[in-house]
């Protein structure tokens, strides 16, 4: 019985990590492609590892099982964020059939400062002159 | 059928054919950023695998090397974030 709930929460891990593979293939555009690796292939490492854990039912095993799984859960959106900001910077082009582009004109391209859109005029200045004076020395 | 033959003749296919499809668009990936993710995602499978083998040959200490290749996917994907942005400020 314990076997077969094995069977099934594997091959549910394995498949969403196949669509994760594929989706990397066959998606447009990097950004897209930043989505299929955060959100499938940690679903699907998550229940592999879950899978694990229901093998060896010892504390010490299942508690390093867990420490991964969280670890994993806890770093991949960062990662995916990180890379994801750095891409933009760097110039990685946005499919030809995308609408909207809302950070387009919202950063500093010199210093990487995002703008929230709702600063006054003199936050403005000051991050204006902030960012002369390296340039005067 | 007995649970490792299950893994062994059906699960590990299936990850090794995502480890392929990953391996190509490691290839063409048209950007830096493309391979980075393809890189990431390459660890990622290899810690679901190295879980599979673990429970194939019931052999548990491998979930130590697991628990590092999670370190070092996030670790990788950062710095190459890092110096990413960095190289292109510099320019």
């Amino acid at each position: 019985m314990n076997d077969i709930l094995i069977m099934i929460i594997v091959s549910f891990g394995a498949l969403f990590i196949l669509l994760a593979a594929v989706g990397l293939l066959r998606m447009s555009d990097f950004y897209l492609r930043i989505s299929v690796t955060t959100k499938a292939a940690t679903l699907g490492v998550g229940l592999t590892l879950l899978g694990l854990a229901m093998y060896f039912t010892k504390t010490n095993i299942t508690t390093n099982v867990f420490a991964i799984i969280i670890f994993l859960f806890l770093t991949a959106p960062i990662s995916a964020h990180v890379i994801g900001r750095a891409s933009y910077f760097v110039g990685v082009p946005l499919w030809k059939k995308t609408k909207i582009d809302e950070i387009k004109g919202k950063y500093d391209s010199s210093t990487h400062d995002l703008l929230s859109g709702f600063e006054t005029e003199e936050e403005l200045q000051e991050k204006g002159d902030k960012k002369e004076k390296p340039n005067q020395e | 059928m007995t649970l490792e033959a299950y893994l062994t003749y059906i699960i590990l296919p299936i990850l090794s054919l995502a480890v392929l499809l990953v391996f190509i668009r490691f290839l063409l990936g048209p950007t830096l950023s493309d391979r980075v993710i393809s890189l990431d995602l390459l660890i990622t499978i290899g810690i679901s695998i190295i879980a599979v083998f673990s429970i194939i040959y019931n052999m548990p200490s491998f979930l130590d090397i697991a628990m590092i290749f999670a370190l070092i996917a996030f670790l990788s994907t950062v710095a190459f974030a890092y110096y990413l942005e960095k190289g292109k400020r510099n320019e």
